[in-house]
């Protein structure tokens, strides 16, 4: 396998709408050779900005699910007793509460009780008109184990990843839980992109502190950083205590939202965004060339 | 009466309406389900005055009496259970504290142990209404089962806001299942509305009454009142895409403390729900 010589970036932010898409967007477009991958599962958009020209769907299936044969069930109450979850009630399964343990298939005395597959979404192995590898998922409402959801998709994709392509970007979701977790395994660097609001900042710093029990290399990316500069310059200078690295610094711009109607990279719109995407890229490059070093340094 | 706070999207403004929800109220419960990231004590700012901690259970082996049969690893259907010949390897992450294992163990070797996943955090706000959240612990991976325990604080007699984390999954899903009704915030952008949809769907499957608020609110993109339309869905509020809402938010204050029209259009959006959710009569549970 030619394999690892790409490296593989991933943005997150903790809380949602601080522009992780719009950021992994702006950088990843200043790149030809890559492959991008959407992990936002519950609600992927970055979809919606890069046109995908075909695709192949796949079917995932994130667990299996009960269903009790009434004709066989004699009613004795077992697995209602037994079901931590509170799914099964008047001899029926409440599908939503199903969390797939098949429990009360296996404790069932009189065998009543199927327990199958389910099928809980599916991912798009997707071609952009240059080629570019693109993938993206769709969890069916309500399910669960958007984990593993997201390193099927990331398997699917570095299935196909040939020795030219140099990174792979992925969108993660937001949050600290499972799908965020999932994004992050085998990851060369996280870019976290924040806000100057107290709620950005809070979820950054729960954020950082599950990067650092990985041991992960990772920036951050202040994005609006003129709505409130007193706490830009405190979340700057927080990073500077921490050693942290700053990769840059977005304007508010409200014209954002046109950018994404019209499908094309803020950086085409706002000259600024252009010039931090620049600046952004260049940093990352330099901090991938510096742990490589640095590994083989150690080694 | 529940009413919880939900959006596919992130970042729409879920916790901004709820808690301007609860802080218009008098004697309000507000509950924060976003157990990963949650944000309304930053703007509702209680004086705290409790904290649970929540555990999960977690199988524990009694070496004394396991003979390594195999039997918990093949009824577990997580893979938390891993057989190394000597030993049986329990990885606690992938455990859903199902019992499975600890049932069908033929040397009764299992018992169940209690693991700390996070708190939940109650305290006062306004004087006399009520905020409870839910904090999970950094590198635990499964938030239904603190959602779970938060949502226990729901109320019966006073009104009942509960804000829910991000996405349509499972959390979304515990989070807004037993509302009386659902109020879906999105903001006027392609991504917004997207993710709106996706919500839509999952509040159809489970049929929960809802209507939407758009905030961000610009005409440049009259894509969402168009669906709503459509669809027939109520459209509950607009709240302008305004750089001083934004501003004050980063600081933690909400766009009711500074703009009385704001307050009065919540309290009548209150309202309306409460008349639809007493005229369906679901009310009833």
């Amino acid at each position: 396998m030619p394999g690892n010589n790409y490296k593989q970036i991933v943005f997150l932010s903790g809380k949602g709408g601080t522009g992780k898409t719009t950021m992994a967007f702006a950088v990843s477009s200043l790149i030809k050779d890559k492959v991008l991958i959407d992990c936002d599962v519950d609600a992927a958009n970055l979809y919606l900005l890069v046109d995908p020209v075909s695709q192949r769907e796949y079917q995932f299936s994130g667990g299996k699910k009960a269903f009790i044969q009434k004709e066989k069930c004699n009613e004795c109450g077992l697995c209602e007793t037994l079901c931590r979850f509170g799914a099964i009630k008047n001899f029926t399964v409440d599908f939503l509460n199903c969390e797939g343990c098949g429990f009360c298939a296996r404790a069932c005395p009189s065998e009543a009780i199927l327990f199958e597959k389910n099928i809980s979404g599916s991912y798009f192995d997707c071609r952009l008109d240059d080629k570019t590898g693109f993938y993206y998922a769709r969890l069916f409402p309500g399910e669960g184990n958007s984990g593993k959801l997201v390193s099927e998709i990331k398997k699917k994709a570095k299935e196909s990843i040939n020795g030219s392509v140099k990174y792979v970007f992925i969108d993660g979701p937001p949050g600290i839980g499972c799908p965020v977790n999932a994004s992050i395994a085998e990851t060369d660097f996280v870019v976290l992109v924040t806000e100057p609001s107290l709620s950005g900042v809070h979820d950054l710093k729960r954020l950082i502190q599950l990067l650092q029990r990985f041991n992960l290399k990772f920036g951050v990316i202040i994005n609006k950083h003129d709505l409130n500069p007193g706490l830009t310059s405190e979340i700057e200078l927080y990073l500077q205590n921490e050693k942290l690295p700053l990769l840059g610094k977005y304007p508010f711009d409200k014209r954002i939202a046109e950018s994404i109607k019209k499908k094309i990279p803020v950086t085409e719109i706002n000259k600024e965004y252009k010039i931090v995407s620049e600046n952004v890229l260049n940093r990352l490059e330099n901090y991938l060339a510096e742990s490589k070093k640095q590994k083989l340094m150690e080694q | 009466m529940i009413i919880s706070i939900a959006s596919g999207k992130g970042g729409t403004g879920k916790t901004t309406v709820a808690a301007s929800m609860a802080s218009v109220l008098n004697c309000s419960v507000y509950i924060d389900c976003d157990v990963e990231e949650p944000n309304g004590h930053l703007m509702l700012k209680p004086e705290f005055k409790n904290e649970e901690t929540v555990y999960k259970l977690l199988p524990k082996i009694d070496y004394n009496k396991c003979n390594l049969c195999g039997r918990c690893v093949d009824v577990c259907e997580f893979n938390a259970l891993i057989n190394i010949k000597f030993e049986i390897v329990i990885i606690e992450e992938l455990c859903h504290s199902c019992g499975a294992c600890s049932y069908f163990c033929p040397g009764k070797a299992i018992t169940e142990v209690e693991k700390e996943i996070g708190v939940v955090r109650s305290g006062m706000f306004n004087g006399n209404s009520f905020f409870f959240d839910g904090l999970l612990r950094v590198g635990e991976v499964s938030a239904v089962p603190l959602i779970k325990k938060v949502k226990e604080k729901t109320s019966t007699k006073n009104i009942t806001i509960i804000d829910s984390p991000p996405g349509t999954s499972c959390s979304m899903v515990e989070t807004v299942k037993d509302s009386d009704y659902c109020v879906l915030v999105t903001e006027s952008s392609p991504f917004g509305l997207s993710d709106l949809k996706l919500a839509v769907g999952v509040l159809k499957t489970i049929n929960i009454p809802f209507g939407v608020i758009i905030n961000k609110y610009s005409e440049n993109f009259p894509d969402t009142e168009k669906y709503l339309k459509e669809e027939n869905i109520r459209l509950l509020l607009k709240i302008p895409f305004d750089r001083e809402i934004a501003e004050n938010y980063s600081k933690g204050i909400l766009p009711v403390e500074l703009s009385e029209k704001l307050k009065e259009e919540f309290l009548s959006v209150l309202n309306e729900i409460r008349v639809e959710v007493e005229s369906t009569g679901i009310n009833a549970g």
